[in-house]
C-alpha cells in the first residue's frame, strides 16, 4: 500500500464462485451428447446435418438480431443449446430448411423479441418445434424406424404394447433425433443433477405425475386390475408413458431450463407436476399422440405466476410461500 | 455433540485458514498510532487530551456522554501529535488521534475486580470504562449489548467462535490458546445477564479450539462443534443453528432470550474485569498474498501497511487491501489504521483480483437458494435497477444481512450485494424524507 499503488476497490465479496453462466451451458451441452450421439447412431448422418444446420442457424440469427438490436453478441452458448435442443426434438427425416427455419424462428421470436438471455417466456426450441409443427404437420410427423429407415408410427401413436419397454428404455424405436433413447438421456440427466446443475425435482415429480397418473388412466387402469398379470400390465403401461415420446428430453432437458421456470424448489415441483398432468390429458384426451412440448410451453406462462405466489419463508417470520408482499 | 438444528441456505467457499496453525505473535511497537474517535457504533468520542500532550498505555483519551459509545485509550505511549479527520477501515472519515512513541512503552495500570463478589452495575461500569466494543466486526458497545431494556429475560448466552469467513483465524487461535481467560468473560457475561445457559459455538472445521474450549469449561458449559457453513457467525444464523430461535425482523437477539458476544469479545471482558486492562490490543490475522501470513497481537492504530510489512510484505503487486474477510470486508483505498473491529488484513494480488464480465440474470435460482434469510435477490435486484423501490420492501429487501452468498454464487457475476444495499439507502432516504 505505498504511495502510487493502484488499489481495487470493489463492492463485497470478494471471491466469487467458479460457477459461469458459459460454463452452465457448456456442461448441458456435454449432457447432451449422449442423446445427440444416440440420435446419429439410430438415424444415421442426415440426423448429423440436421443438428448442425439447427446449430448453426439459432447461431446465426442470435447474431444478426442482436446487432439489429443494437447490443452486442456474446457467445455465451445459449443459441448453440437452442439449436441443438430444437434438432434433438425433430423427426430425423425433415429437409434441412426446417431446423434452419425453425432455429431462427424460435431464436429470433421466441427470445430476442422478449429481450434476449433470461428475458424469455417460453423455452426457445420449444417455440421453434411449435412453430414448424403447427406450419408443416405432415413434415414434422413422417417417422422412420431407427438403422433402416422404414416408414413407421412412433410408438405413441400406434399405442401401449406397439413395442417391447426394453427397445423405448433404450432408443430402438421411431421418434425424434434425440428423444428416443430414455438411457442416453438419463447419463446427461445424471450429469447435471450430480454438478447441481439442474434440480432432481423437476424430472422426478415431471416423469413421476406422467407415470402415476397413467397408473390410473391407460389403456389398463389400476382401479380394473383384478389379478397380479393385470397388475402388471397396468405398471408396464405406465412405464411405457414414461419412456415414449420426448418425456425423458423434456423432463431433463427442457422443464429444467432456469429462465423459463420457477425460481424456487417449491415452484418447479408445482411447475413439474402442472406439466405432468398436462402431457396425460393431452395424451389421453387431447387430439396429439404427444404433449411434451406444449405441456411445457403452457407452464412456461405459469412461470412469473409461481414465482410471484411462491416465496421462500422469510427469517423470523412465519410468512412463507403463499401471499408475501 | 451437535445442536441439531440448521440455519438456511448459506455457502460453502475455500477457506484458505492459511494461519490456522500460527501461534499469535506479538508484533512490534509502532512508532505512531492512529485512533479514530468512532471505532464501534455508536457516537463519535470527545478527545479529552490536547496536542502536545503527553500520554501512557491504558490512558483514556476520549470519551463521550451518549450512551451508546465507547471511550478511547492511548494505545501506545509518546506525544499526541496531531488531532484530524482520517480514513478508518469502514470507509468513514472520522476525526482522529495521532500519537508518535516515545519507545518506552509505559502503562498507566487499572485495577480489576473480583467479577464473584462485584455487582452487575460494577462490572459494567469496568467493561463502559475500558473501552470493551464487539470485537467480532461490528463493534457494538458491550456494556450497551449486556444491558438489556427493562422486561427482556436473557436465559441464554452464545459464545461466538464460528469464524466462519475465510481466511481468518484470529478467533480460532484464541480460542486454542487464551481458552481459559474466553471462559471467565463468558461467566462474567453469564452473571450480569442473569442468564442460566452459556453455549460455545464453534464451527467443526477448527477441532482443536473445540478441545480446549471443553477442557477450560470443564463441563459447566456446553461446547458445540457446528456444521461449518458460511455465515454461521453472523449472529442471527448462529442463534436459529444454535438454538432454533428466530429474531424478528428489525429486532435484536434480546427479543429471542439471547445475547451472542465473540469470543475476543469475552477475552477482553475477562481483561477489563479480572485485571482492569483497557481494550489497547487485538488479534489480527494477515493473510491472503503476503510472505509470511500470521495472527499477530497488535496495537489498535497501527496501520496496515506496517503489519503487512511485518508479515513479510506482498506476495506479487498488490491489487486489494481487504479489512475483514473476503465475504463481507472492506476493500481500503489508503493506508488506514486497525481499529478495535478489524479482526483480518486480507492482501490480494493481480492473480486474485479477476474483473468479470457481467452477464444477463438467467434465473437459475442459485441466489435464492443460497440466501440465508429467505429472499429473492434476483427480484430485489430487478425492483432496483427498475427504481422501484417501495416494491423492494415487499420483498422484504431491509432483511438482507449483506453476508454476499448471492454474489458469491451467481453465475452471470451480478454485484447482487451492491445493487441491494444501493436499494436499502435509497429506501432508508425515501423514509427519512417521509418523516
Amino acid at each position: 500500500m505505498k504511495e502510487g499503488t493502484k488499489l481495487v476497490v470493489s463492492p463485497s465479496p470478494h471471491v466469487k464462485d467458479a460457477i459461469s453462466v458459459r460454463g452452465i451451458m457448456s456442461a448441458v451441452i456435454v449432457a447432451l451428447i449422449p442423446a445427440t450421439v444416440s440420435g446419429i447412431y439410430l438415424f444415421g448422418l442426415h440426423a448429423l446435418a440436421v443438428i448442425i444446420a439447427s446449430i448453426l442457424s439459432a447461431v446465426g440469427t442470435e447474431f444478426v438480431a442482436l446487432k439489429l438490436m443494437g447490443r452486442k453478441f456474446v457467445m455465451d452458448g445459449s443459441a448453440v443449446l437452442t439449436g441443438l435442443l430444437l434438432a434433438l426434438c425433430l423427426p430425423p427425416t425433415v429437409p434441412l430448411w426446417m431446423p434452419i427455419v425453425g432455429a431462427a424462428f424460435g431464436i429470433a421470436i421466441g427470445k430476442c423479441a422478449f429481450g434476449g438471455l433470461g428475458h424469455n417466456i417460453f423455452n426457445p426450441a420449444l417455440v421453434g418445434r411449435v412453430f414448424l409443427a403447427l406450419s408443416w404437420p405432415a413434415l414434422m410427423t413422417r417417422w422412420v424406424t431407427p438403422f433402416d429407415a422404414v416408414s413407421t408410427a412412433t410408438p405413441l401413436a400406434k399405442g401401449f404394447g406397439s413395442v417391447p419397454i426394453f427397445d423405448l428404455f433404450v432408443g430402438n424405436v421411431a421418434g425424434c433425433i434425440g428423444e428416443t433413447s430414455a438411457l442416453a438421456i438419463l447419463i446427461g440427466g445424471a450429469f447435471l443433477i450430480a454438478m447441481r446443475y439442474i434440480d432432481w425435482r423437476v424430472p422426478l415429480f415431471y416423469i413421476g405425475t406422467v407415470g402415476f397418473l397413467m397408473l390410473f388412466l391407460g389403456q389398463n387402469s389400476i382401479l380394473d386390475a383384478s389379478d397380479l398379470d393385470s397388475l402388471v400390465e397396468v405398471g408396464k403401461e405406465s412405464l411405457f408413458h414414461m419412456f415414449a415420446g420426448g418425456l425423458f428430453l423434456g423432463a431433463f432437458f427442457m422443464a429444467t431450463d432456469y429462465v423459463t421456470t420457477p425460481m424456487t424448489k417449491l415452484g418447479r415441483i408445482i411447475f413439474a407436476v402442472g406439466a405432468g398432468i398436462l402431457v396425460v390429458a393431452i395424451r389421453t384426451v387431447g387430439g396429439y399422440p404427444e404433449g411434451v412440448a406444449f405441456s411445457i410451453l403452457i407452464m412456461n406462462g405459469f412461470t412469473p405466476l409461481i414465482d410471484r405466489v411462491i416465496k421462500p419463508r422469510v427469517y423470523g417470520t412465519k410468512r412463507g410461500f403463499v401471499g408475501g408482499g | 455433540m451437535l445442536s441439531g438444528f440448521k440455519f438456511r441456505g448459506g455457502i460453502h467457499p475455500d477457506y484458505f485458514k492459511l494461519t490456522a496453525g500460527s501461534r499469535v505473535r506479538r508484533a512490534d511497537l509502532p512508532k505512531e498510532v492512529i485512533l479514530p474517535l468512532r471505532q464501534h457504533v455508536g457516537a463519535v468520542c470527545e478527545s479529552l487530551i490536547e496536542e502536545g500532550e503527553r500520554v501512557k498505555v491504558g490512558q483514556k483519551i476520549a470519551d463521550s456522554e451518549s450512551p451508546v459509545s465507547s471511550p478511547i485509550h492511548a494505545t501506545i505511549s509518546g506525544t499526541v501529535a496531531e488531532i484530524s479527520v482520517r480514513s478508518t477501515p469502514t470507509g468513514e472519515r472520522v476525526r482522529s488521534i495521532r500519537i508518535e512513541s516515545d519507545g518506552r512503552d509505559r502503562w498507566l495500570k487499572g485495577k480489576g475486580i473480583d467479577p464473584e463478589k462485584s455487582s452487575r452495575e460494577e462490572i459494567l461500569a469496568k467493561i463502559r470504562e475500558n473501552g470493551i466494543v464487539g470485537l467480532g466486526g461490528a463493534a457494538f458497545p458491550t456494556h450497551v449489548k449486556l444491558n438489556p431494556p427493562e422486561g427482556k429475560r436473557v436465559d441464554t448466552v452464545i459464545i461466538n467462535g464460528a469464524e466462519c469467513e475465510p481466511y481468518i483465524t484470529a478467533d480460532h487461535r484464541l480460542m486454542v490458546e487464551e481458552s481459559r481467560r474466553i471462559v471467565r468473560g463468558a461467566k462474567i457475561i453469564a452473571k450480569v445477564l442473569g442468564a442460566e445457559r452459556v453455549i460455545f459455538a464453534v464451527e467443526d472445521n477448527k477441532p482443536d479450539a473445540v478441545e480446549r474450549l471443553r477442557k477450560a469449561t470443564s463441563g459447566d458449559f456446553e461446547v458445540l462443534a457446528l456444521k461449518t457453513k458460511y455465515p454461521q457467525g453472523d449472529e442471527r444464523h448462529l442463534i436459529k443453528a444454535v438454538l432454533n430461535r428466530e429474531v424478528p425482523p428489525g429486532g435484536l437477539p434480546f427479543d429471542v432470550g439471547v445475547v451472542v458476544q465473540n469470543v475476543g469479545t469475552a477475552k477482553a471482558i475477562c481483561d477489563a474485569v479480572c485485571d482492569g486492562i483497557p481494550l489497547v490490543e487485538r488479534v489480527v490475522t494477515v493473510t491472503g498474498d503476503v510472505r509470511k501470513p500470521g495472527n499477530l497481537l497488535v496495537r489498535i492504530g497501527t496501520l496496515f501497511s506496517n503489519l503487512i510489512e511485518q508479515c513479510g510484505g506482498p506476495v506479487g503487486a498488490v491489487r486489494k487491501v481487504i479489512s475483514g474477510g473476503p465475504m463481507m470486508g472492506i476493500a481500503q483505498s489508503e493506508d488506514v489504521p486497525v481499529i478495535k473491529g478489524t479482526n483480518c488484513i486480507l492482501v490480494f494480488s493481480e492473480r486474485r483480483v479477476v474483473e468479470e464480465e457481467e452477464m444477463p440474470c438467467i434465473r437459475c435460482g442459485r441466489c435464492v437458494d443460497v440466501c440465508p434469510m429467505g429472499l429473492m435477490p434476483f427480484m430485489i435486484r430487478a425492483l432496483v435497477e427498475k427504481g422501484k423501490f417501495d416494491a423492494c420492501s415487499e420483498y422484504d429487501i431491509m432483511s438482507c444481512d449483506e453476508c454476499g452468498c448471492c454474489a458469491y454464487v451467481c453465475p452471470a457475476k451480478i454485484p447482487l450485494v451492491q445493487i441491494i444495499k444501493r436499494g436499502k439507502m435509497a429506501l432508508a432516504s425515501a423514509k427519512e424524507v417521509g418523516r
